[in-house]
């Protein structure tokens, strides 16, 4: 991949999809993936909080001192996903009553603090706020995708149009708890099978952290960022 | 008093935390591989989620409420976990060695444990008084203990099987997580 800015989109919603490769932010997955549309309501939300928590840690990145960075990242964080939950509240009141309480929960999203410190704070405003358009739509399609799965087979609808026939009784089980467990399970079978590695089972391999997303995106970044620089050279 | 146990039992079972919201999944499928740990992160969690639930509750109806600052709650409240994953921390280190040993790293792994902050603002949500919160957090920690340490017996012994490659580490994990949510669900039937 030729173009830098390119590259960063196509890292996001392929070689280091969120979801479905580097596994972070697995709450909101399973938690709003009951309806296709749910997905890319809480998708898109999330991706307009990188973006922006990109862009201005980004630009703060010489300011901010290392000791405290991680409460400031919060803060600025908070404040913006604050922001858009009250936009949300008062544009988008169908999509705010579905997402809940999940909403103000996008603050503590692995995604946007593990994005933060991985590559933000070490990037120009412009690449970061790639790389918070690749991630945040790579978020957005494997949600709508796991919603897609799950709405089809749990409700036989897509989007809320029916597409399978009246008799079909469709699989109630889908749309509650076990059904976003089991859909997420079989997604990364699929991968694991046609041989795309999680990062999650590349650490657990490498025994470099017990797959704890918390504890992955602080410090597991490191070795992969290591190996970038060594093929940039 | 049937409110208040109502208000426990359902935290803990009716409405899981884990297995029914989905809040704490990361640590939930992170620190479930050894009996031992889950039941230390569980305890840190249960700890943690009670005092942060009565803290949310005083700060939200003595400060931000009056203030007419509520649409601050949720800055407000993740600093104030923050902040008081930091000071657990420090008093336990000091007063009680033996304890803050056992809990060791997990109390910081907390800070980033969506269902401390989403079980705050639950409790807002539904306009539960100082009481009501602390019972809330408490039942709903409580139940994080027991599905992660639930799981972890489920893994330990999935560890000894031989399975399909496809199927090793993750997926595994969610499968027993979803039969473990099944099983919740009849829970859902309990009515007091």
């Amino acid at each position: 991949m030729k173009n830098k800015y390119l590259e960063r989109l196509y890292n996001g919603l392929i070689k280091e999809n969120p979801t479905l490769v580097l596994m972070l932010g697995m709450c909101p997955t399973l938690a709003v993936s009951t309806r296709a549309a749910n997905g890319i309501g809480m998708g898109l939300s999330t991706t307009a909080v990188l973006i922006l928590s990109n862009l201005v840690i980004s630009l703060l990145r010489k300011v901010i001192p290392d000791q405290v960075r991680l409460p400031s990242y919060i803060v600025i964080v908070a404040s913006l996903v604050t922001v858009t939950e009250l936009l949300m509240e008062a544009y988008l009141p169908a999509v705010f009553e579905a997402l809940g309480i999940y909403i103000p929960l996008i603050v503590v999203n692995c995604i946007i603090l593990g994005r933060a410190e991985a590559y933000a704070n070490k990037h120009t405003p412009l690449l970061s706020v790639m790389d918070g358009i690749g991630m945040g739509l790579g978020f957005t399609i494997a949600l709508t995708l796991a919603g897609l799965v799950r709405e089809v087979l749990g409700n036989g609808t897509a989007f809320g149009a029916r597409i399978l026939p009246e008799e079909l009784e469709p699989i109630g089980i889908f749309v509650q708890p076990p059904g976003a467990f089991i859909v997420i399970a079989v997604f990364i079978i699929i991968m694991n099978a046609i041989g795309i590695k999680t990062r999650q089972r590349k650490l657990v391999e490498q025994d470099v952290c017990d797959g704890n997303c918390a504890a992955c995106t602080l410090m597991c970044e490191e070795p992969n960022e290591k190996k970038e620089e060594a093929a940039a050279k | 008093m049937k409110s208040l146990i109502l208000i426990i039992i359902g935290g803990a079972l009716i409405n899981n935390v884990v297995l029914n919201q989905f809040l704490g999944i990361c640590s939930f499928l992170g620190v479930s591989k050894q009996m031992k740990a889950s039941a230390s992160l569980g305890g840190a969690v249960i700890f943690v989620m009670t005092i942060a639930s009565a803290v949310a509750s005083l700060l939200y109806d003595f400060v931000l409420a009056p203030l007419g600052m509520a649409f601050m709650k949720t800055i407000i409240f993740i600093l104030v976990i923050a902040a008081l994953v930091q000071i657990v921390e420090m008093f336990l280190k000091k007063k009680s060695p033996a304890v803050y040993k056992a809990l060791g790293i997990y109390l910081p792994l907390i800070t980033t444990n969506c269902a401390v902050l989403g079980i705050a603002l639950t409790n807002v949500q539904n306009g539960y008084n100082f009481i009501e919160s602390v019972l809330a957090g408490f039942g709903t920690a409580v139940g994080f203990t027991l599905a992660i340490v639930l799981l972890a017996g489920i893994r330990s012994r999935i560890h000894e099987e031989d399975l399909p490659a496809p199927l090793r580490g993750a997926p595994i994990v969610l499968i027993a997580a979803a039969l473990m949510s099944i099983a919740f669900m009849g829970f859902s039937g309990l009515s007091i």
